[in-house]
């Protein structure tokens, strides 16, 4: 086993699902020659040629209605949209077109397409290009959105997302990318879709979190560790749907949770967590449900980003506080 | 593609000088049924001819019996296709089987022509999922799209398809309104088609109208035939009220793209006889008598049946034999679409994903034990 950066491992990824599915494409600015802006896609198109790997015009509403058109003549379409903040520029493709086809056809079309996007703040970069943009998309039935935390999953939830006959948003996050490696498996493997992890395991409080939000969590982990305090990190990995039963097991068993975002606090992922606790199981806390999200502004200019991003000291004050009520 | 003549297509000379697109609305015969181009003429039979009045007499028949399903309360959205025949019958005579259609909402009845029923067409009006029973059946095209120019993206995305799967003869069309020009999706579906030199082609069906906003608002450009032009794609311009026209056109551009030559662009001039829908919209808000009179003089109706009736193929009575013998196959069809079982919320839920997430698989269960009651 090689250890890879999170952005390898997704390479490693598309290279499989290109070797194994014939009718895979990938599509998108600068993903052909150039290998994507971050690399990603790097030297897939010199091994599996123009036709499976192409640049398209600069247009996202295009690359995605482009995807669609794919999966209705026989297509496994992987477009990438070369950010996230970009994607406003699709919304009817994913929103109104690709998310509704299965149930406009009572199940006898899937659209198969993985929407590659990178987000996330903390790399100081232009303006739309680091927003967290998932609580705009958790409300869209029919598609799903996932994001993972580390090389391994990136890798196997890449090709499950691929072998996922639903449209999939799949949110890879930018100070992830280079900054951590893990072992990551050679050849084909999954990682479920819709399956939380249980990232640390610990009795004494439950911290959701998910992308790069569980890195910081596992420092308060660490850190708590020292004070005898024992910290269970759930890594949500699937933000829509989320899965609620690994959440309300480790809650039972802790009773106190914080749940831990790098989008804004206004409705959304973490939002749905606490409604989910709050309807189906609020009996097993004795403290109220804890949130860390950044406020609700526009994501910052990059210079005062550090000060906007919830970070672990977030995470820890809110940990010590719920622990303290 | 014949040649030599003012009003022939010739895409290719239209594409080697792309900042002078054709100006001149191609036509065959004028509003008074006067031949106007023999030569174009001569290329229909006169099976050809009474074939293409059957259709349009068909597709006014249909809008008249919708009309009055409508006005009894028996449908939902509905959007009158009262004078634009020649140009929706014209093209969806060029259409073949093997083909991908991508309509809009007021383009049923070539969807009807393309494979779908008329069942099927009543049902998207009033709503219930076996409207797209078509698709199921194998019929090459997508949904009547609501979404103004979404439909022109997916259907660069299905002309590349097209391109990637090897399929010879094989093209994709997409529908839009005058309207539907100034959306981004138009251009950028368009663009796209013409970037992967896809087999696509694109109609601009130009009544005149997007519901009260006129045409000239849209745009100052001269046509909207030479938006495509930019994009690398001849743009033609016809007068979709002369359906020999509009059949040659929409043939000829068919032949252009399956040969490999890329995409056209082909803008029908027509107009919008009655209302935008059947949803309370009144013209006489926005436009006046005199604006309507010189185009219901050019009724696409009127021009063929003279001309057929010159050629002795055509008289009232066969007419109106035929306009019966369509409303009955219509009310029939009524009644079908008014039998289709009551929906399910449990099944709406089933088709969210393929395999049903937790969240979603508990409100199965309890909307099957409330549909049970
Ligand atoms: C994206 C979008 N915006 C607005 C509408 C509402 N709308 C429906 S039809 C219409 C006018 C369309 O005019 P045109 O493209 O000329 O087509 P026509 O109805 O005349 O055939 C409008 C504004 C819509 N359906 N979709
Ligand atoms: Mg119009």
């Amino acid at each position: 086993m090689a250890k890879l950066t999170y952005i390898k491992a997704i390479t490693d990824g598309l290279d499989q699902v290109l070797q194994e599915d014939p009718k895979t494409l990938i599509f998108g600015e600068d993903v052909g020659k150039n290998g994507g802006v971050f690399r990603t896609t790097q030297g897939l198109q010199d091994k599996f040629g123009t036709d499976r790997v192409f640049d398209t015009p600069l247009a996202e509403s295009g690359i995605l209605g482009l995807s669609i058109g794919l999966a209705l003549t026989g297509w496994r379409p992987i477009p990438e949209i070369q950010f996230m903040g970009f994607t406003m520029e699709a919304v009817d493709s994913i929103g109104g077109q690709m998310s509704r086809n299965r149930f406009r056809m009572s199940g006898d079309v899937s659209m198969p397409i993985t929407i590659r996007t990178p987000f996330g703040g903390g790399t100081h970069t232009a303006e739309l290009h680091g927003d967290s943009l998932e609580n705009m998309f958790v409300g869209i039935p029919g598609l799903r959105v996932v994001t993972p935390a580390n090389p391994y999953d990136a890798k196997g939830m890449v090709i499950s997302a691929v072998e996922n006959n639903d449209p999939v948003l799949f949110m890879e996050n930018l100070k992830l990318y280079r900054s951590m490696k893990d072992e990551v498996p050679e050849g084909h493997y999954t990682v479920p879709l819709d399956k939380a992890k249980v990232a640390r395991e610990g009795s004494d409080i439950t911290i959701v979190a998910y992308s790069a939000e569980v890195n910081e969590a596992l420092k308060v982990a660490d850190k708590l560790e020292k004070e005898n305090i024992s910290v269970e990190v759930i890594d949500l990995r699937s933000l829509s749907p989320i899965d609620t039963a690994t959440i309300f097991a480790s809650i039972d068993k802790t009773h106190k949770v914080v749940i831990a975002q790098e989008a804004q606090k206004m409705a959304g992922v973490g939002a749905q967590v606490a409604s989910a606790i709050a309807e189906n199981d609020i009996m097993s806390l004795d403290a109220p449900i804890g949130r860390v999200a950044a406020p609700d502004s526009i994501f910052p200019f990059a210079m005062a980003e550090n000060d906007w991003l919830p970070n672990a000291d977030d995470i820890e004050a809110k940990v010590r506080e719920i622990l303290n009520y | 593609m014949a040649a030599n003549s003012k009003h022939v297509v010739d895409f290719g000379h239209i594409k080697s000088t792309m900042s002078d697109p054709y100006k001149k609305p191609v036509q065959l015969i004028d509003e008074n049924g006067k031949i106007v181009n023999k030569e174009l003429f001569d290329r229909f039979s006169d099976d050809d001819l009474v074939n293409l009045m059957e259709k349009m007499v068909w597709e006014r028949a249909l809008h008249e019996q919708t009309m009055n399903f409508s006005r009894q309360g028996r449908l939902g959205f509905y959007a009158p296709t009262y004078g634009e025949e020649a140009s929706e019958m014209g093209i969806a005579h060029a259409m073949k089987k093997q083909d991908y259609l991508f309509p809009a909402y007021r383009d049923l009845p070539q969807l009807i022509q393309h494979g779908a029923t008329v069942k099927e067409g009543y049902l998207w009006s009033k709503g219930h999922y076996q409207c797209y029973d078509y698709v199921r059946r194998g019929v090459r095209a997508w949904i009547p799209q609501i979404i103004i120019g979404a439909q022109y993206v997916q259907m660069a995305g299905a002309a590349l398809g097209i391109k990637k799967n090897g399929e010879k003869d094989t093209v994709a069309y997409a529908f839009t309104g005058d309207g539907g020009t100034s959306q981004g999706d138009f251009y950028e579906g368009i663009n796209f088609a013409s970037s992967f030199q896809a087999p696509a082609v694109f109609f601009v069906q130009n009544n005149g109208w997007a519901i009260s906003v006129p045409r000239k608002t849209q745009t100052a450009a001269e046509t909207l035939a030479q938006k495509g032009v930019a994009s690398g794609v001849p743009g033609v311009q016809v007068d979709g009220m002369d359906i020999l026209a509009t059949y040659l056109v929409a043939k000829d551009a068919r032949d252009f793209a399956v040969a490999g030559n890329g995409p056209v662009l082909v803008e029908t001039l027509t107009y919008r006889f009655g209302a935008h829908s059947s949803a309370g919209d009144d013209p006489s808000r926005y436009r006046t008598k005199e604006e309507e009179k010189p185009w219901f003089d050019k009724d696409p109706l009127i021009r063929l049946r003279k001309v057929l009736t010159d050629k002795k193929l055509w008289d009232q009575d066969k007419e109106d034999k035929l306009v019966a013998q369509y409303k009955d196959e219509f009310k029939q069809a009524m009644k079908d679409a008014e039998a289709a079982p009551k929906q399910k919320v449990s099944d709406f839920l089933k088709h969210t994903f393929e395999v049903p997430t937790p969240d979603v698989a508990a409100d199965i269960e309890k909307f099957q034990a409330k549909e049970s009651k």
